[in-house]
């Protein structure tokens, strides 16, 4: 007992790096790969950054004396025949929902060890990805140019409306094109042997971008919910 | 257990039945604005469906359910402080709506004839 508690003494720094000592007692908190727990804290980070986006259009919306313009005219698209409401924005979030799938099946599939499938879903869900930006392309060109909405007001009801849009499906559309350009850079290192070379053969971070993947898509359910629905 | 090394490999089922689920839940959502439904029941039917994908999302896809709970608490804790600034920021949002109408709505002009 007394040889330990000496030991122990011995061992104990002082100054600057004792005090890191002190602080850190040299413990993992979260028994995952780093990756994957700084990942979560990056996205806990996002969570607020886009209920910041939320709440302001919350506090927007119910400030307002001006009526708030219907989503679900606004965003209504007509195929030859009546307006069908919201259509687009339905298929927006079944091509995300899609896409969230295929990726965790890709996932799934890596810790597989099956290259040719991992890199064939991520490439998938890159893919719908890209068609998602496209669509919201489609969607931010027919409301400026048919439709007149401008950040500072627009034809159909509250100045706001503009300005919560653009700024929420915008940075939600810059995740979506960020998140694009990442899962291809994975799916392009699984394929090409990178993680077997570098990493002895460890897929862990096709489940970290996943995890992003994931994220954007959870984020456009919160979207879809308080902005288009409401 | 799978999680304790940071893996997570799970029958191929789970994940199709969620995936089929938040079709489902979300042709649900389409629904709500579809058949416009109005009021409190349009409000909490949208909450549900959109906490049941947050839900299934989160536990499911992004392996929460299978974590480890010091991880768990530490990502999904925090954003509970969330619900104080919506609840702060909701009143906030309808004083300035009241103020607005007291000093440019209808009843600004005729306090302002009147001086």
């Amino acid at each position: 007992m007394t040889q330990d508690a000496l030991a122990s003494t011995a061992d104990i720094l002082i100054g600057n790096r004792g005090a890191i000592q002190d602080a850190e007692s040299d413990k993992q908190v979260f028994q995952v790969p780093w990756g994957k727990a700084m990942m979560w804290i990056f996205l806990l980070s996002d969570t607020f950054i886009f209920s910041c986006f939320l709440i302001s259009y919350m506090s927007l919306r119910i400030s307002t004396t001006v009526p708030w313009p219907i989503p679900s005219e606004v965003f209504a698209l007509s195929f030859g025949g009546d307006p069908i409401p919201l259509i687009l924005i339905a298929i927006m979030t079944f091509v995300l929902i899609t896409s969230s799938g295929t990726m965790a099946l890709a996932v799934n599939f890596g810790y597989r060890k099956n290259k040719k499938l991992t890199v064939l879903l991520m490439s998938a869900t890159a893919l719908l990805g890209a068609m998602f930006v496209g669509m919201q392309v489609f969607e931010w060109t027919k409301l400026i140019v048919d439709e007149g909405v401008r950040p500072w007001g627009n034809p159909m009801g509250a100045a706001q409306f503009g300005a919560s849009f653009f700024m929420i499906t915008g940075f939600h559309g810059l995740h979506v094109s960020a998140g694009v350009i990442y899962l291809s850079v994975v799916a392009w290192r699984v394929g090409s042997g990178y993680y077997d070379r570098h990493k002895n053969g460890n897929y862990e971070t096709v489940e970290i971008a996943g995890l992003y993947w994931h994220f954007v898509d959870l984020v456009w359910v919160f979207i879809f919910a308080f902005f288009y629905l409401w | 257990m799978a999680a304790q090394e940071g893996h997570q490999q799970h029958p191929l089922s789970v994940y199709f039945w969620v995936w089929g689920l938040l079709f489902v839940l979300s042709g649900f959502s389409y629904a709500v604005d579809y058949y416009q439904l109005e009021g409190y029941l349009r409000w909490s039917l949208i909450l549900l469906f959109m906490f049941l994908k947050a839900g299934f999302i989160i536990a499911i896809f992004m392996h929460m359910a299978w974590e480890r709970l010091a991880l768990i608490y530490a990502i999904l804790v925090p954003p509970l402080c969330l619900l104080v600034f919506i609840a702060l920021m909701a009143i906030e949002g309808e004083y300035i709506e009241l103020s607005r109408l007291i000093a440019f709505g209808p009843a600004a002009e005729i306090i302002s004839t009147h001086h």
